[in-house]
């Protein structure tokens, strides 16, 4: 009993490490794909990026 | 884990660009494209900048660019599609920490993406038409992700904090960057007429907000399809 009871324990805080990690990964993704088409400084990013900068009130020019 | 946050991603951003797109090409772009005319006028050219003061449009001859038509359209659904995967990459990574009961709780969730990335950021640095003047560039990104930074934290004090004393703190939070004040010009002046920019600011915040409400009620429709089938008591060898 006391040892299912442990060994669920631990697979729960697997998860929920497992969850933190996942998240926080994907949330740095995210926001790099965010920064590499709204804020790069690269012109050809810049240009081609433009309108969508532009559209969602990214500061552009 | 992974796999459920990056398919929801995938085809919300990808929906949701799609909308973006749609709206942009009927209504944003349309406006763009018209203040860009006054910015390529030679007389306008010549006009005299303050000190301080961004030229208004610099670019850089050799580096490439879309040309106006269909290239300019493809592209810009590009940098939409990248955007809104990105945002959704952040959406659905906050889903797997709390997970929407339902598909009116995404909308909740959208709002409040508007509220961080859009709200929050125009009440200090309006949306901009080419040609409109504006202090460096960098100060005004770091003010951007500065706010859109605080107004998440501190919304999320206010919605999830239990204690009436961290909900005082996240709205302390919320207001700071304003208080600060967004980095401005010296002199503010537009090539574009006063109207065609108050037309552009209405047009671009519906836009977002559409996009957002979008971005959430999508994203969760997608991450409730794409729950794992069974929770696992059947894999656990302790019981």
């Amino acid at each position: 009993m006391s040892i299912s009871t442990t060994s669920q324990t631990t697979s729960n805080v697997n998860t929920q490490s497992q969850r933190l990690t996942a998240a926080i990964s994907a949330m740095i993704l995210g926001a790099c794909l965010v920064y590499f088409a709204g804020f790069s400084h690269i012109d050809a990013v810049h240009n081609a990026a433009h309108d969508t900068r532009h559209s969602s009130a990214f500061p552009c020019h | 884990m992974f796999k459920r946050i990056a398919q929801t991603a995938g085809f919300t951003g990808l929906l949701a660009a799609l909308l973006l797109t749609l709206l942009q090409s009927f209504w944003v772009a349309p406006l763009i494209l018209q203040a860009e005319t006054y910015e390529k006028a030679p007389t306008v050219q010549t006009h005299e900048h303050a000190e301080g003061a961004m030229a208004a449009h610099v670019h850089n001859d050799e580096a490439w660019e879309p040309e106006d038509g269909w290239q300019r359209v493809l592209s810009t659904t590009g940098g939409n599609l990248v955007v809104a995967v990105g945002f959704a990459l952040i959406l659905a990574a906050l889903y797997t920490l709390r997970t929407p009961s339902n598909i009116r709780q995404g909308a909740l969730w959208g709002l409040a993406g508007f509220a961080v990335f859009v709200l929050a950021p125009t009440l200090g640095l309006p949306p901009e038409l080419p040609g409109t003047a504006a202090a460096d560039l960098t100060q005004r990104q770091i003010w951007w992700v500065g706010t859109a930074a605080s107004t998440a934290a501190g919304l999320a004090l206010i919605v999830f904090a239990h204690n009436w004393l961290l909900k005082v703190l996240g709205a302390a939070i919320l207001v700071v960057p304003h208080v600060l004040g967004a980095p401005q010009p010296d002199v503010h002046s537009a090539l574009a007429p006063e109207a065609l920019e108050a037309q552009f600011k209405i047009a671009s915040l519906l836009t977002n907000a559409a996009f957002w409400v979008a971005m959430g009620l999508i994203s969760a429709w997608l991450f409730q399809r794409y729950e794992p089938r069974s929770a696992q008591p059947g894999l656990n060898p302790a019981l």
